[in-house]
């Protein structure tokens, strides 16, 4: 059993609206597997799903091995969910909710819940309802965070945190990592993902348009160049491959698809280069570049 | 005036978000005493026919009690005295829960703050609610007058009444405009309003009823009554000024405590929690006794009262024969003094039942509420089956009831029981009463547990079981409503105890309903999405 998750040509509709529609996600034993896409494309409807809340209209669904509707009870033992818009009892406190939570999993490990409260500088005495949006996100990440299961599920976890606190989030996850556990992260916060995660997937209107490592998604993608050349600039637009070229006296700066990198830098290198940068490609251009693609269909 | 800018757009938003609501509860308000009208006009045509009903059951302290007293003998003071204490007592509710609505709530889901940050004066969103409600109440006055005019009722008796319902919505606003600033939770907000009515419907019952007749002078719903609509020695207009001195006052304290408070804060501060979770907290159970435990105990306070103050009065009912004795005969048919008392045990815990029943739609819509609050969803994804979590609070639902009824019969039956000197004879009578009720208010638990699984956007939709099953009860004899129409009402199907005999088939049916609604509802909730 290698895929923690694993769905095939999942599809839900909510009366009219079309929230899934045939999306495809694989979640390997291990990974943090970044799940990417803009709002509304489908990312919660599918976390959903795999929770067993609602009931997918066709495709299939496993998870950890189990059937996500009919084995909820026993799989949510072996999982913790962060969902993305955090609700607390106004009544509870935030440590009385951490606690409950955990129970209501099979048990929490109260030692790593106390080092959590720390990290995450979190006063568990409060009232839900006297928390601010960051603390609340706190409050279910340390429920989660606390408890030693094999998957975790986080829909937006780090909305509302600030910087600090997202760096500490991002070395638990880390340490997670480490520990063998399995992440499914969806987040529309490319540095995150881009930090963190192995593999991602990324979906729109329902649907994924691209799946994969980053080394992957990035050979689909364009390198930007910029350099100063001794010699004129000559050539370098009518390469195969090359995208965007701009030239301001001996300086040119272009985009080239990553698969012809290699032939463009041999003809630069003739043409005797004093200074080179290049960027790969950031997630952000790639996401980007899918969805400009998707409108425009 | 800085401090009301974007009043008006607010009311507009108010009023589109209450279109159905509100319309509802005025259509209801205003059909109930007009079809009442109506109604005496057939049952009483004479003024002779009216003159016994006056000098019967309107002499009789305990259906003052219920009721409050009869003014007059036309058909206005009828109507008047059999819709005017219920009615103003729903009119308070209706008040007090639209102000809250749209204030407390609104600061309590993040809305207010959304408005807040628009250019929306700091006293717009009170002023706003409180607007509206009051201007429904102006409404509902318009159109009862209207109503009663319509069907031929003396025209500066209709005005007294309308302007009477009017006077009681614009007190139970203020007190509102109080409540919402006291505490940071709707819920709490709501406790206190609706404690406030409920405490003003008490008041009355005991000055009209109970023999401290200043004690209805302390109650808006009493000042509807001394207000004497319709009656044959004329209204007395200056009792109007009272809720409108009460209504200055609560609103000039309620925009002085809004003024000095946070948005969001409550005048009562916050104190910090535990950090632990006790070891109770730890399962879908544990968690609904937490949500629901407050509830649970305001309702049987609240009933334990209104128990012991129906078995105070149960006493008087025999007062009846002793002065009038050329109607002993009459009720000698109905079983003599104790038949009497006996028909206003079962009459009184009739209505207790209905009460428990709101808790119980109470009770069981906590599903929805926590399903709607996304509270749910966290339970659900942990090992928590579905069927367990639904039972946490459906539990509630069932069982509460069952205390509160057995709490509120054994204040009416040990008050009545040492009145008379006799708790050990009168007591399980009078308790009988109340538990017999239990398999009626199960149907209702029922309904809304069906409705939760199987159409859970009309949940709320309950409040309307309740609503039809109340006009059923109290007023569907007056209004003449057909009996298959009565027979849908479960409580229609109690026998009358201690007055009627004991039969248990129509109490297992009941059961059974109850039972055949609630698993519908749970299969119904296992197959849907949640959400």
């Amino acid at each position: 059993m290698d895929s923690v998750i694993s769905i095939a040509g999942l599809a839900k509709s909510y009366g009219h609206t079309l929230a899934l529609d045939g999306l495809d996600l694989v979640v390997r034993k291990g990974e943090v597997h970044g799940f990417l896409g803009p709002n509304g494309a489908g990312k919660t409807t599918t976390i959903r799903i795999l929770l067993g809340l609602i009931r997918a209209d066709a495709g299939q669904a496993s998870l950890l091995g189990g059937d996500p509707w009919n084995d909820a009870t026993a799989l949510h033992r072996r999982l913790a969910y962060v969902p993305g818009d955090v609700t607390l009892w106004p009544s509870l406190t935030g440590g009385e909710v951490i606690d409950l939570l955990g129970r209501l999993r099979g048990g929490l490990d109260l030692a790593k819940k106390h080092v959590l409260l720390e990290r995450f500088d979190l006063d568990p005495t409060k009232k839900g309802r006297t928390y601010s949006k960051g603390n609340r996100q706190k409050v279910a990440l340390v429920a989660a965070l606390s408890s030693n299961v094999e998957l975790l599920i986080l829909d937006e976890p780090t909305a509302g945190l600030d910087p600090l606190m997202e760096a500490e989030f991002r070395s638990c996850i880390n340490e997670d990592r480490h520990d063998g556990k399995t992440v499914l992260l969806a987040s529309h916060i490319l540095a995150e993902v881009e930090a963190l995660c192995d593999r991602v997937s990324i979906v729109r209107a329902g649907k994924t348009v691209e799946s994969g490592t980053l080394a992957d998604l990035r050979h689909l993608t364009r390198t930007t160049i910029s350099a100063e050349l001794e010699s004129p600039p000559t050539g370098i637009a009518e390469l195969e491959g090359v995208h965007d070229f701009q030239i301001q006296g001996r300086r040119v700066d272009f985009e080239v698809e990553s698969d012809r990198l290699g032939s463009v830098l041999r003809h630069l290198a003739a043409l005797s280069v004093t200074s080179i940068v290049s960027h790969p490609p950031t997630l952000e251009e790639l996401f980007i570049r899918h969805y400009r693609d998707g409108e425009a269909s | 005036m800085k401090g009301l800018v974007g009043t008006v757009p607010l009311i507009r938003l108010i009023l589109r978000r209450e279109r159905l609501r509100l319309s509802i509860w005025l259509l209801v308000l205003t059909l109930i005493p007009v079809q009442t009208a109506n109604a005496f006009k057939a049952l009483y045509p004479t003024e002779a026919s009216r003159e016994l009903l006056v000098n019967t059951v309107g002499a009789n302290p305990a259906f003052a009690a219920l009721l409050g007293p009869i003014f007059g003998t036309s058909i206005g003071a009828v109507t008047a005295w059999r819709v005017g204490v219920i009615g103003t007592l729903l009119v308070g509710l209706m008040a007090v829960l639209t102000v809250i609505r749209h204030t407390r709530e609104e600061e309590e889901t993040g809305r207010r703050e959304l408005l807040g940050a628009t250019v929306v004066g700091r006293h717009a969103p009170l002023t706003a609610a409180l607007l509206v409600t009051v201007g429904a109440g102006l409404v509902l006055g318009l159109m009862l007058t209207g109503g009663f005019v319509g069907v031929g009722l003396d025209t500066g008796g209709s005005v007294a009444f309308g302007l009477g319902f009017a006077a009681t919505a614009l007190a139970f606003t203020a007190v509102a405009a109080v409540a919402v600033q006291l505490t940071e939770g709707a819920g709490a907000a709501r406790g206190i309003a609706v404690a406030t009515v409920g405490a003003a419907f008490v008041l009355r019952m005991l000055g009209d009823g109970g023999g401290v007749p200043w004690a209805s002078w302390l109650s808006p719903i009493g000042w509807f009554t001394q207000l004497r609509s319709f009656a044959n020695t004329g209204e007395r207009w200056w009792v109007l000024l009272l809720p409108m001195g009460l209504a200055v006052i609560l609103g000039s304290v309620g925009y002085l405590l809004s003024a000095r408070r946070d948005v969001g804060a409550g005048a009562l501060a916050p104190r910090p929690g535990p950090a632990q979770a006790a070891s109770t907290l730890g399962s879908p159970f544990g968690l609904a006794v937490r949500l629901q435990r407050g509830g649970l105990l305001a309702w049987s306070l609240g009933l334990a009262v209104l128990g012991v103050v129906y078995g105070s009065v149960g006493d008087s009912i025999g007062d009846l024969l002793t002065d009038s004795p050329q109607l002993s005969e009459i009720f000698e048919l109905l079983g003599g003094e104790q038949g009497i008392t006996d028909a206003y045990f079962a009459a009184a815990m009739a209505i207790l039942a209905t009460i428990a029943s709101a808790y119980t739609i109470r009770a069981a819509l906590r599903l929805r509420v926590e399903e709607e609050g996304q509270l749910c969803e966290p339970v659900l994804a942990t090992a928590v089956p579905r069927r367990k979590w639904a039972w946490s609070h459906l539990l509630f639902a069932l069982a509460g009831p069952v205390l509160i009824l057995a709490i509120a019969g054994l204040g009416a039956g040990v008050t009545y029981g040492a009145i008379v000197g006799d708790v050990a004879g009168e007591m399980p009578g009078v308790l009988g009463a109340a538990l017999i009720q239990v398999p009626a208010v199960w149907v209702v638990a029922g309904v809304a547990a069906a409705l939760y699984g199987l159409a859970p956007r009309f949940t709320s939709m309950s409040w309307g079981v309740l609503v039809a099953c109340l006009v059923f009860g109290q007023l569907g004899e007056i209004l003449q409503f057909p009996q298959w129409l009565l027979n849908l009402s479960p409580f229609t199907h109690i026998p009358d105890l201690p007055a009627a005999g004991f039969t248990v088939a129509p109490l297992l049916w009941l059961a059974a309903i109850a039972a055949l609604l609630l698993f519908a509802g749970l299969s119904g909730f296992q197959r849907r999405d949640i959400g």
